[in-house]
């Protein structure tokens, strides 16, 4: 299996070109042998939920909770949905010609790419001053969390600590999403130098040889990493005990209970 | 010359079988014209060449269903002479007429000279650019010698489709006949190039695998007004700058129906179906053939040394239409 392709400059020097298409099939049967297994494991695996005494405790000692909490703005919502399509649109139109679905991808490619950094300056934007800035983010103080969602996942019964707003998975596909995002953006804005659009003045001695070479990597590279985690996310948000968060993003809104049994009111006051 | 193992099949049968087994390490020779630059030049290092020169089946013209099916290996002088291509076909006669030169057009075949790669100089002296698998498009650069580029059509790679006869088929409305893993496929000659957009590695749809067998072309537009003309630098042994086919079926002076196709300047031939549909019902004459040409060349974008591709393949146009009459005016 080849990760890179070189070729040989006219003046003589190996250059780096792109990933090899190896690094696709290889995202993508490690996607789905994720799926498949944790999907095993959650079928026939001894994991605990919490009990479910704790949440009615919970809610008997929290009266004024209305019956349905609002977790997504109508704003927040339509972002991930716009995100979410340009996603689609740049995995399928980068990868169906891969696999032999030949047809004229680049147009829609750069659109998409657009469209996807359009809504993430959005993004960054709103949540910076209009969301909950820090929710979103991993640190130090969520070892607790993931220490017991860890032993819960191996059948410990075990209490704990509960997140705020965000479940430490959705924290980590964010900071994963984060990463690969802004690596995607930033080369694929850089090699729309080479291409026509009419965005750009095409100037394909923007960079030498050598930094065109690593930016077409890293944008390959950044696909590739996109493939697997578009069918984790996918996967978990149609998983029956995640299907809840899913409804979410679509209607805004979770229940009382659901809130009691996955949040922590401390770390995410409820409003009405 | 790189070693290659060389296959002389005698069949279509063993020549699949060849490349069956060989896959994308065959090399597909025909006549050899492209073939050998490639390998002479040690651009091109095929594991295993399948010269199918030896191949009867693959050769000659036969009528069939009301039009004519040309083996893949027939040679470009039979097509021109053909007294049923000459009767019938004259813009095929005409187009593999005027590829290069007598001995070319003796050695070069039908198949070949629609399946030929790309004559960019960058893709052919082995630069690693978008064609050869690479990220950058050596001719589309602020001092790139770009003279024989694309005006339309150009998707990172601005390298144009050389054919003289593909624009003729097109027109023609013929189909190419491909055998894909021992079964037939048969696809309009249009669809059969494809554009840098679709696949920037290839000029054609053939596949490593594939052997183009026969080109059918139907009755439909037997024995109706041509016109090819090519323009080159010399009138001999030399690709087309521009090169324009056109099949017109017109009644007294009205055109009630044309196919127009150019080549040259996309790296697909590149039919003129807005022209096509603007002409339909219209007068062959001065005024039509004047706004067919501004028509035609709407949307071209030329790069800094082909801008002369625009008024050229707009008289082109404009001549195709005029047609007879067309170096009378």
């Amino acid at each position: 299996m080849e990760f890179v392709n070189w070729a040989l400059s006219p003046w003589g020097e190996s250059i780096l070109v792109r990933i090899s298409w190896d690094l696709f099939w290889a995202s993508l049967v490690g996607g789905i042998l994720f799926l498949v297994a944790h999907g095993g494991y959650m079928l026939f695996s001894p994991h605990h939920k919490r009990e479910a005494g704790e949440v009615d405790r919970m809610e008997a000692a929290m009266p004024g909770l209305p019956a349905a909490i609002p977790r997504h703005s109508f704003v927040a919502r339509m972002f991930h949905w716009v995100m979410a399509f340009s996603m689609l649109v740049l995995v399928f139109t980068a990868f169906l010609p891969v696999v032999g679905v030949k047809f004229a991808w680049v147009y829609w490619h750069w659109m998409a790419g657009i469209l996807l950094t359009g809504s993430i300056i959005f993004h960054i934007i709103h949540a910076t001053f209009f969301l909950d800035f820090w929710s979103i983010w991993v640190g130090p103080r969520d070892i607790p969390e993931a220490k017991a969602e860890i032993m819960r996942d191996f059948g410990v019964e075990i209490g704990g600590p509960k997140p705020g707003k965000y479940p430490l998975g959705n924290r980590l596909y964010h900071l994963a999403v984060m990463v690969a995002g802004l690596g995607a953006i930033g080369s694929g804005l850089l090699m729309m130098t080479r291409v026509r659009t009419p965005i750009f003045d095409r100037n394909p001695y923007l960079m030498g040889d050598a930094a065109y070479g690593f930016t077409y990597v890293l944008h390959g590279l950044t696909g590739v990493g996109f493939v697997g985690l578009i069918i984790a996310h996918i996967y978990f948000a149609l998983r029956p005990e995640k299907f809840w968060i899913t409804k979410s993003m679509i209607f805004g809104t979770i229940t009382r209970r659901q809130y009691l049994e996955h949040h922590d009111p401390e770390r995410w006051a409820a409003t009405k | 010359m790189p070693a290659f193992e060389l296959f002389q099949p005698a069949s279509v049968a063993d020549a699949l079988g060849v490349l069956d087994r060989h896959g994308a390490d065959a090399w597909v020779m025909a006549g050899g014209l492209d073939t050998f630059d490639w390998l002479k030049d040690r651009i091109r290092r095929p594991r295993v060449v399948v010269d199918l020169s030896r191949v009867a089946e693959l050769r000659g013209i036969k009528e069939a269903n009301g039009g004519i099916e040309i083996g893949a290996m027939t040679t470009l002088t039979e097509v021109s002479t053909h007294a049923l291509v000459k009767e019938r076909y004259g813009l095929l006669a005409e187009a593999a007429g005027l590829v290069a030169s007598p001995q070319i057009r003796n050695q070069g075949t039908m198949g070949g000279n629609v399946a030929q790669d790309a004559r960019c100089w960058y893709y052919r002296a082995g630069w690693p650019c978008y064609r050869a698998g690479g990220n950058i498009c050596y001719a589309d650069t602020p001092t790139s010698v770009n003279r024989e580029h694309a005006i339309f059509d150009a998707d990172r790679c601005v390298a144009v489709n050389p054919s003289d006869t593909a624009p003729a088929l097109i027109a023609l409305d013929a189909q190419m006949v491909i055998n894909r893993g021992g079964s037939e496929l048969v696809v309009a000659a249009q669809d059969f190039f494809v554009g840098p957009g679709v696949d920037i590695t290839r000029l054609t749809m053939l596949q490593p695998g594939d052997l183009l067998t026969a080109v059918r072309i139907p009755g439909t537009w037997a024995g109706k007004q041509f016109y090819f003309e090519k323009v080159r630098d010399r009138q001999v042994w030399d690709f087309a700058l521009v090169n324009i086919a056109s099949a017109i079926n017109a009644s007294g002076n009205s055109i009630s129906e044309a196919r127009l196709v150019v080549n040259g300047v996309a790296a697909r031939p590149f039919r003129l179906e807005a022209v096509e549909a603007f002409v339909r019902g219209k007068g062959r004459d001065e005024q039509t053939a004047e706004q067919a040409g501004e028509l035609a060349v709407q949307g071209a974008l030329p790069l800094r040394h082909n801008g002369y591709k625009v008024p050229l393949m707009k008289n082109l146009v404009k001549r195709a239409i005029r047609g007879a009459g067309a170096w009378n005016s």
